[in-house]
């Protein structure tokens, strides 16, 4: 657990300075684990699991600038979990779940599960709620993998218009996923 | 929406984060609040008119100290709070110390005073507004501190937001002293506490509301 934390840490401050194959490692061998952790927690609600599982790593991306790289990072990982993982069940508030989600355990990476459900967002529809200077910037980026110069010539915007659209339409994402789920 | 297409959009052009980021926008949000909080004690409760010479009375500085204190502690706690899995270790403690340590001095002041001159010591002239002048000068600060917390990620909300409440009262009760008369210890140890307690209350009830992501 010690060298899988050590691991994941280094491969999370990679992503921090922009190195996005590091980070794409980071956030999928961290998904197996938070899947892991949000079955156990969610046995009575299984349908949510991978739901719960996306909205996690978004609120991760979105909320990344948090960590500070003194912390151990399954204590920054694990507290955002818990927080997500209290919202939902407060949104159902169906809280008599078979696992008390409150305990205080870091086992994060006791575990790791890698069979993946689809989740039931559709991002493509999400998308299309969001205002263009929001969407574009996204489509472009992050789905069709050009360059920030290439989506701010596509779409008439300046590059940090693009970044701030990116960064903006993330999080107006993560707060449609809570409103629908 | 299948997680592995998730994670590649998600990690597809991610931008390096900008390290100061955080301790910008708590200058920003510190500078603006303040000059907001000067602006309303100057321009509306005029700053006191003996402040030069009570700046030369030792009581003055104790009053400041006590402020200042507080302060960097709900400070502490704020950005302690702003970030997950991090705990509040000192602050709490240390809080309170300050706190026990300004209401023995307060104490021994009265007993020590002639039994006439207490209740002047305790309710000056101003106790009646002074709770709530604090409150308001802590308003705009409130705002500012609230500005950082929702870029950040506080999993605490209504701690968090007690926090932010705690750090606003008790910067809004340092500038207050630019207008407050009073210089006794019996009176700033529980006025300007009560004054720092009621943005606390405000800030727990709010941080709920205006702080979930």
């Amino acid at each position: 657990m010690q060298l899988k934390e050590e691991r994941l840490r280094s491969l999370l401050l990679g992503g921090l300075v922009g190195d996005a194959s590091a980070y794409h490692i980071f956030l999928s061998e961290l998904s197996a684990h938070l899947r892991s952790f949000v079955r156990r927690r969610l046995a009575h609600l299984p349908e949510e699991v991978e739901d719960l599982v996306q909205e996690l790593l978004l609120a991760i991306h979105n909320r990344r600038h948090t960590y500070d790289s003194a912390q151990p990072l399954t204590a920054w990982v694990q507290a955002i979990a818990r927080y997500k993982l209290i919202d939902l069940l407060r949104r159902r508030s169906r809280t008599n779940g078979l696992h008390d989600p409150l305990d205080d355990d870091y086992d994060l990476l006791a575990a790791a599960d890698g069979d993946a459900a689809e989740a039931r967002y559709d991002l493509a529809k999400l998308l299309q709620q969001l205002p263009d200077r929001q969407r574009l910037p996204i489509l472009y980026v992050k789905i069709e993998g050009r360059s920030v110069a290439d989506a701010a010539k596509r779409t008439c915007m300046s590059e940090s218009a693009v970044k701030v659209g990116i960064h903006r339409g993330l999080k107006a994402l993560a707060g449609r996923i809570r409103s629908i789920a | 929406m299948k997680t592995e297409d998730w994670v590649s959009m998600l990690a597809t052009g991610v931008d390096a984060i900008d390290p100061k980021r955080t301790a910008r926008r708590h200058f920003l949000a510190i500078t603006g609040g303040l000059l907001a909080a000067l602006a309303f004690t100057g321009g509306i409760l005029r700053f006191n008119p003996a402040l030069s010479h009570v700046m030369s009375q030792p009581m003055f500085w104790v009053r400041e100290a006590y402020c200042a204190a507080l302060t960097l502690l709900g400070f502490a706690a704020v950005t302690r709070l702003a970030r997950p899995g991090t705990r509040l270790g000192f602050v709490p403690a240390g809080i309170g110390t300050v706190v026990l340590v300004m209401w023995i001095f307060a104490a021994t002041v009265l007993v020590t005073a002639p039994p006439q001159n207490r209740s002047r010591l305790f309710f000056g002239t101003t106790a009646v507004v002074c709770p709530f002048l604090i409150t308001l000068v802590a308003v705009p600060l409130f705002i500012a501190i609230l500005w950082v917390l929702r870029d950040l990620a506080p999993t605490r909300l209504r701690l968090a937001g007690a926090a932010a409440g705690f750090a606003a009262g008790s910067l809004g009760a340092l500038v207050y002293t630019l207008h407050c008369p009073e210089l006794a210890a019996p009176f700033f140890g529980t006025w300007y506490l009560l004054g720092m307690l009621i943005p606390t209350s405000l800030g727990a009830w709010l941080g709920p509301r205006l702080m979930r992501w």
